[in-house]
């Protein structure tokens, strides 16, 4: 049960072949047995999962069932959820009981999902290797000894081994596309402003969009449809008609223009990824799509104005946890001021510290024009290089990550060379175009190799249908790893 | 642009985290690589470009003003790390 796909569950579960009760235990023992080796999840509640299970299953006995009802899904810790601890990978946050549901997990309940557990991250998603989590580094299923990616890298973990069917992630500047590529599994970002950012603990507001990860693309599909829609209470949230995603899944692809950057393939990335993506190019092509050359030429620009407007963001977000209403605060102090320099200083990890004072230094009097608007008129010239790009092609497709998976501890104490892990996820974060990782083999060490996928704005269900056609004709996705059986 | 140690002190402090001297020391290496890469995207020409801010360039909602929100002040302080009477507590700010 524990390899099926959401469709498979979703029609034993309506069958009564198994109930949600029994699926959630299966899921929930696979977790007390493996969590410990990967450390994918800060926190698990059997009891919530349980009853959330016991409700599902009435919900299926009175034929009331939605295709995701009953299913457990592990949920990222950056998303609040009613009664459960949602710490963001922080100290911070480490007491923090959620008094309410995001729209994300309010949208899981109402279809009768089950809430499996919270995932393991980097703290507050600030990170490309999950080593900056308060709870300790997550680690990558095919090799314990290597990182599983970030910021997401909980929920890519728990996926790729099996302890949860499918999970949510977020992704500011390719943290759901980075560690799926990292773990062998499938991931999306859906365009910026699609799912709600109401109850999902604030990084970086213009980039930040959750999105879902799971086993194919397929499973992504559904549970997209489900995260999804318009929310009122998110400012920045699209006002847009529900879509099916899985309705274009079984579209031939001839014709189909895959663009490929040339930037992307120009130099930095290592030779098992452009083996990997190249015979990935061969599969697409059999599939009768042709390939067109685009140019993205401000894309080598998209690490600097990420690292200007991400962190200025964050200083301006972050800024909330000062020991009063909610988190840590620290036990002792001289004065108000001192409390929160104190309980700021305590309750934030390095790498958070590290951005807000880059974030407060360029919003700062005196720097806010040459960084922050300088960095927001670059940002628009990249935006602009997809859309003359886009004239020449329907997708576009490179590496989601320079390498595979590194080793736990090889880039944690140099800042510049994590933050180039996300040097061809962050372009597309910066447009708010949709991005996806696909798994499409493995590179040194038999560590994986992921695909990323780069479509139009609200072009999710053409993505996916690039994705799926792929997995039909290839297996790279249904490949475990050594252990996990 | 260079950075010294006093400059990590003050956007630290501006920041409301304390810092120690080795940790501002510690800090200010770290910071100097990074503006360094930061520094790469001067050399673009954007005198006729305008800044961008969302991803969709769409104007924010506007609502109508009346209460939407419920009192919910008991739940929602139970997480907090001091409250008396329904108020938040904190070191007093008023000789």
């Amino acid at each position: 049960m524990f390899n099926a796909s959401l469709k498979q569950l979703s029609t034993q579960l309506a069958e009564r072949k198994i109930s949600s009760v029994e699926l959630t235990k299966e899921f929930l023992q696979r977790i007390k047995t493996l969590n410990a080796e990967y450390n994918a999840f800060i926190t698990v509640n059997e009891a919530l999962s349980l009853a959330q299970a016991q409700n599902a299953d009435q919900i299926i006995a009175a034929g009331q069932a939605n295709k995701l009802t009953g299913i457990p899904i592990a949920q990222k810790d950056i998303f609040c959820a009613k009664d459960w601890l949602t710490t963001c990978g922080s100290k911070m946050l480490s007491n923090f009981v959620s008094p309410y549901d995001a729209g994300v997990i309010e949208r899981f309940n109402q279809i009768g999902a089950v809430n499996i557990g919270k995932t393991n991250m980097d703290e507050f998603a600030m990170g490309s290797s999950n080593e900056t989590s308060f709870y300790g580094p997550v680690r990558n299923p095919w090799d314990v000894a290597a990182v599983p990616g970030g910021s997401s890298g909980g929920s890519a973990s728990a996926v790729a081994a099996r302890l949860a069917p499918a999970a949510t992630g977020t992704d500011t500047g390719g943290s759901i596309r980075q560690p799926a590529a990292l773990c062998g599994i499938s991931g999306i970002k859906p365009t910026y402003g699609l799912v709600s950012r109401y109850g999902m603990i604030a990084f970086a507001s213009s980039l930040d969009q959750g999105g879902p990860m799971a086993k194919s693309a397929e499973d992504l599909a559904l549970m997209l449809g489900v995260m999804t829609g318009f929310d009122a209470r998110d400012s920045t949230s699209l006002q847009r008609d529900s879509e099916d995603y899985t309705r274009d899944l079984e579209k031939p692809l001839s014709g189909l223009r895959i663009g490929l950057p040339k930037e992307y393939f120009a130099k930095g990335m290592s030779k098992d990824v452009e083996c990997a993506v190249e015979q990935a190019l061969d599969e697409y092509r059999k599939l009768g799509a042709e390939m067109v050359e685009v140019s993205l030429p401000n894309s080598q620009l998209s690490i600097p104005v990420y690292y200007v407007l991400a962190p200025a963001e964050a200083s301006s977000n972050l800024s909330r946890f000062d020991g009063v209403r909610y988190g840590h605060r620290a036990k002792s102090y001289d004065d108000l001021n001192d409390m929160y320099r104190k309980s700021r200083a305590e309750g934030f990890g390095a790498e958070v510290k590290r951005r807000i004072l880059i974030g407060t230094y360029v919003l700062s009097h005196g720097y806010y024009d040459a960084y922050y608007i300088k960095a927001q008129k670059v940002r628009r010239l990249i935006t602009q290089d997809f859309v003359d790009a886009f004239k020449q092609c329907d997708i576009m497709m490179g590496p989601t990550s320079p390498t595979v998976a590194f080793n736990i501890g090889e880039k944690s104490s140099d800042p510049i060379q994590m933050y180039l892990s996300d040097i061809y996820t962050s372009a597309a974060s910066l447009a708010g175009l949709p991005g996806m990782s696909v798994p499409i083999g493995f590179g040194d060490k038999n560590r994986p190799v992921g695909l990323h996928i780069i479509g139009n704005y609200f072009k999710e269900a053409q993505m996916l249908n690039v994705a799926h056609q792929y997995q039909l004709v290839t297996d790279w996705h249904q490949r475990l790893p050594t252990g996990i059986d | 642009m260079t950075l010294s140690v006093n400059d990590v002190k003050r956007i630290a402090d501006l920041a409301c985290i304390e810092t120690s001297e080795s940790e501002a020391q510690a800090t200010l290496g770290q910071l100097a690589d990074i503006f360094k890469l930061i520094e790469t995207m001067q050399v673009v020409d954007t005198s006729s470009v305008e800044p961008m801010s969302h991803a969709q360039d769409v104007v924010q909602r506007l609502r109508e003003d009346k209460i939407t929100e419920s009192d919910q002040r008991d739940l929602y302080q139970s997480v907090a790390p001091q409250t008396e009477a329904g108020l938040y507590l904190v070191p007093k700010v008023i000789e």
